[in-house]
């Protein structure tokens, strides 16, 4: 897990002056291999299934190794203590991404009735989600002036998470779920951005009440549980997930919001009560909600004996499920399996078609990049010196782990299926841009921990702290 | 705030690892079942690529692959539809592939191994690969007079060539339309599925080798053998009372319609199985003892095994017999004695190639794409139940039975006929099932037959043994006999 080049001794001993590497080095070396495999991906895509090489293939590797060559130049410039291997992951999910994409756009178009092809525009919001993390960068210098404006995006957060609910079902409806805006053509998820602006709130909040809420009053079976007013923050964002389940009819979301909360709560306050008043919570409201809503108890039955179901609800894992069982070992190869046989391959299931073309070899693997992508979040947290900016790497890089999770769980009927997309890999311009936004904050704040003598004063109790910060060879 | 961080980083590292040890149950442990699972059409719609292999009936194509212009390369086709469906099957995207299309998958598709070397070639001359054919041995003629037999009716035929065990007609009805089952549209399929679902019985079922029915005095013709070969000879005196009182119990035996065979008086063995009389062959069946009927019985094959002709063949019995009583009603193929038409033809074929029962098949040849024959099948015995004598001594009788007695319907101009009918009983108030058995000419066998009519309602001799003619002349005319 830790290479070198998280080596934090640098960060905590900057008054030597000398210098600490950057990594930046690693990390185009790494965006290299990323291009290389996301450029080789696509011809394979194109032999195998058309035959020959599409006459775009030069315009798009160029392209994508513009985009990361930018980002890269720009993390370079300022953000040069960043962690290296954060961007190549996610130029290295969005690459294959792009692959399976153009591969079931192919898949497509063998059809009765060609289909729009989708690669380009998700390599066109993969150019917005780079433009936005660019953005990111230059205009937050300093991830801890984010707690300035909490309140803000917390309104700007729930207000995004509001609006599909208030809109009219027309524009915001899709498979039952209410959680889009269609305008012209195009369909954003204001949910995904939500996810982050609350993010920031709930780090800064915990930030100011951590003390408050760790405060124990009594002890229950070896147990220190809060105080009974203190129970406030927790059950908002329980009512919270519960308003979005109802409103919009969407699990993934009310899941990853609570589940999300609730691990910060943990992380702010030390206290695995929170931890288990939280799971508490979730199994209350998920048996009150497969109770009272049927989308939730179908969703619940088809995931227990989806073959019973396999040709209504449980279609779509079903055919997962054949997807990921016939790929086997070493998969069919790209362009070689029929991944288009799983409806909406390209956003919720696309798991499963990496899964059947590249088989369980190609899927783990997926599976390690979010895995290492994660850790390194979660890294920079245990480094970054601030409390708020701990608080925030935390719940942005337990956000990417826990949706990874459910979503991946979902298609491989370990969970129940929930509709959230798969990050940077999946089909989706709101998805896909949010997260781009979401590594951006963890760039900066992986700068900032990794970033020798620093300019500020070091609070005391982070001096403290050093030494567990500092082994880990 | 590490500690929880680092309890974090593990608690992510334990949920990726379940979602890895999660997709490894799947991708690994489950991989074989996932995809042979009926329902998953992956693996068949690669085979939709290649063109699929013909199934050949004299010559013309009863299953071959058209090009199509739509996303799966090739749609099966039978241009036959119903008559050969039974033998078929069908191919289809939603519900796999059943009948011969499943039986020789391999050869069709062009996995088989005996074409490795014609597939060798097409890897290195990048041909696009192509599966072989099968051609089979029935014989149209056949198969539309056992079709036309049948109509309206629900039963089945076979006709084998007695001397090879070459399957000549197998024709089971209701039948279906395989190319409905085949289309490239699912929704359209599911609907003819469901339409077939809801019809009783399912013409999916193939009546002739997949279900099983009491063959009632069919089953006479393992009794006789077995009584021959313990030393009766066809004019061995039988007795053959009105009435049978079967040993304890309560029950008895009539003979069909409470008729008497020879009004009450002794009979010998040729005449109660030409008038098929009921009560001589129960006692003599109590006689024998269920040692030497059973093992007569197996001997035809009635062991309760399955085999393949490809197709598979339901096993057929003689079940379980408790005690006398159930002996002698087993003994006029009643009770738990349960039959396929496949194996009622096997034991006309058994006694018309004089003993000796020849393992029902097919397939004739396979093909190659370019249509050299790279295999064809050799006869080969399946049982010897019977001896050359006794078989003789069998075929005098069932001639009997066909000039005299219950089987006239099935007489043939200037070819002798050699037969035997069966009424089964169902249960009250259901009609019965009726057979017949046979094979011509009798001299010189050429096609031995089986014919059975579910809930016929009539006679063995009335509603089976005209069907049969008619299966037998359409096979001789066509030899130029």
């Amino acid at each position: 897990m830790a290479g070198p080049s998280t080596d934090p001794r640098g960060a905590g001993a900057g008054a030597a002056g000398n210098a600490v590497p950057k990594r930046r080095g690693t990390e185009a070396a790494l965006l290299g291999f990323a291009v290389l495999i996301t450029v080789v991906a696509q011809c394979i895509v194109d032999v195998t299934v058309t035959g020959s090489l599409s006459t775009e293939l030069a315009t798009f590797s160029a392209w994508i190794a513009g985009l990361w060559v930018v980002a890269h130049l720009v993390v370079r410039r300022i953000a040069p203590y960043a962690d290296p291997l954060l961007l190549p992951c996610v130029a290295l999910l969005v690459g294959l991404g792009l692959a399976v994409i153009h591969r079931l756009d192919l898949a497509g178009q063998q059809g009765e009735k060609a289909s729009r092809e989708d690669a380009p525009v998700q390599l066109l919001w993969a150019t917005l989600g780079v433009a936005l993390f660019v953005v990111i960068l230059v205009v937050v210098r300093d991830h801890r002036l984010l707690s300035r404006y909490a309140y803000t995006l917390a309104l700007l957060g729930l207000g995004l998470l509001a609006l599909p609910a208030l809109l009219p079902g027309s524009i915001s409806e899709v498979n039952g779920a209410k959680i889009w805006i269609r305008l012209a053509g195009f369909s954003i998820q204001p949910g995904e951005f939500a996810k982050i602006c609350l993010i920031v709130f709930f780090a800064a909040y915990l930030d100011e009440k951590r003390d408050v809420l760790a405060l124990a009053s009594r002890k229950v079976a070896g147990l220190e549980l809060p105080r009974g007013r203190d129970l406030g923050p927790v059950l908002m964002a329980w009512v919270l997930s519960i308003l979005v389940l109802v409103f919009e009819r969407d699990l993934g979301s009310s899941l990853l919001l609570f589940g999300i909360f609730v691990v910060m709560l943990y992380v702010a306050t030390e206290r695995a009560s929170w931890l288990l008043i939280g799971v508490g919570l979730f199994a209350g409201g998920a048996f009150i909600a497969y109770q009272i809503f049927g989308h939730v108890r179908v969703r619940v039955d088809t995931w227990l004996d989806p073959f019973a179901y396999q040709d209504s609800t449980g279609y779509q894992l079903v055919q997962s499920l054949f997807g990921l069982g016939t790929g086997g070992l070493f998969g069919a190869g790209l362009g070689g399996g029929r991944p288009d046989q799983v409806p909406v391959a390209k956003s919720d299931f696309i798991a499963s078609a990496v899964g059947e073309e590249l088989g369980l070899f190609g899927l783990v693997a997926v599976i390690v990049v979010y895995l290492v992508l994660v850790e390194r979040g979660l890294r920079t947290s245990l480094i970054v010196r601030d409390a708020f900016g701990k608080l925030l790497a935390a719940g942005l890089a337990f956000a990417l782990a826990w949706q990874v999770f459910v979503v991946l769980g979902g298609v491989t009927g370990l969970l129940p299926l929930t509709g959230l997309t798969t990050p940077f890999l999946a089909y989706g311009g709101s998805s896909l841009v949010a997260n781009f936004a979401l590594v951006a904050l963890l760039v900066r704040m992986s700068d900032a921990a990794r970033r020798p003598a620093a300019p500020h004063p070091v609070p005391l109790q982070q001096l403290g702290e050093a030494p567990t910060e500092v082994v880990k060879p | 705030m590490n500690a929880p961080l680092r309890r974090v980083a593990i608690s992510v590292l334990v949920l990726f690892t379940l979602l890895i040890i999660n997709v490894n149950y799947i991708q690994v442990v489950r991989s074989d079942e996932l995809r042979n699972n009926s329902g998953n059409t992956r693996v068949l719609a690669e085979e939709y690529d290649r063109e699929r292999g013909s199934i050949i009936v004299a010559g013309d194509p009863i299953a071959l692959s058209a090009p199509t212009g739509d996303r799966l390369t090739y749609l099966r086709k039978y241009p036959q539809g119903e008559l050969y469906a039974g033998v078929t099957g069908y191919y289809s995207l939603v519900y796999g592939n059943t009948g011969m299309e499943r039986a020789e998958n391999d050869v069709l598709a062009g996995s088989d191994p005996r074409l490795f070397v014609r597939r060798l070639a097409d890897l290195f001359t990048g041909r696009d690969p192509a599966g072989g054919d099968v051609v089979l041995t029935l014989d149209p003629a056949v198969q539309k007079a056992a079709m036309a037999g049948l109509q309206g009716k629900t039963g089945a035929v076979v006709a084998l060539n007695p001397s090879t065990g070459a399957v000549l007609g197998m024709a089971s009805t209701p039948s279906y339309d395989p190319n409905q089952l085949s289309s490239h549209h699912p929704q359209k399929i599911r609907a003819y599925s469901e339409q077939l679902d809801a019809a009783d019985p399912d013409p999916r079922n193939n009546q002739a080798i997949g279900e099983r029915y009491a063959p009632g005095s069919v089953f006479k013709v393992i009794v006789s053998a077995a009584a021959l070969k313990a030393g009766y000879k066809p004019d061995s005196m039988l007795k053959a009372p009105n009435v049978l009182d079967l040993p304890g119990s309560s029950a008895t035996i009539r003979n069909f319609g409470g008729e008497s065979c020879n009004g009450g008086a002794d009979q010998s063995l040729i005449d109660a199985l030409t008038v098929s009389c009921n009560t001589a062959f129960a006692q003599l069946g109590m006689d024998l003892g269920e040692d030497k009927v059973r093992s007569m019985a197996e001997a035809f094959g009635m062991d309760g095994k399955k085999f393949q002709i490809p197709l598979s063949v339901t096993g057929s019995a003689i079940g379980d017999i408790d005690g006398k009583a159930a002996l002698g009603q087993s003994s006029i193929g009643q009770l738990d004695v349960a039959a396929t038409p496949m194996q009622a033809a096997m034991i006309a074929a058994a006694v018309a190639n004089h003993g000796s029962l020849m393992k029902p098949y097919l397939v004739d040849q396979v093909r190659a794409p370019d249509l050299t024959v790279i295999d064809r099948t050799d006869p080969e015995e399946f049982k010897k139940p019977i001896s050359k004598d006794i078989a003789d001594q069998l075929t005098t009788m069932m001639i009997s039975v066909v000039e005299k007695g219950s089987g006239k319907a099935a007489r043939l101009p200037g070819v002798k006929v050699a037969g035997k009918t069966g009424t089964a009983q169902v249960g009250e108030g259901v009609p019965d099932h009726n057979w017949f058995i046979g094979f011509a000419p009798a001299d010189d066998p050429k096609i031995a037959v089986a014919v059975f009519v579910k809930n016929g309602g009539g006679t063995g001799g009335g509603v089976a043994a005209p069907i049969a003619h008619d299966v037998m002349k359409a096979y001789l005319d066509g030899q130029g006999g």
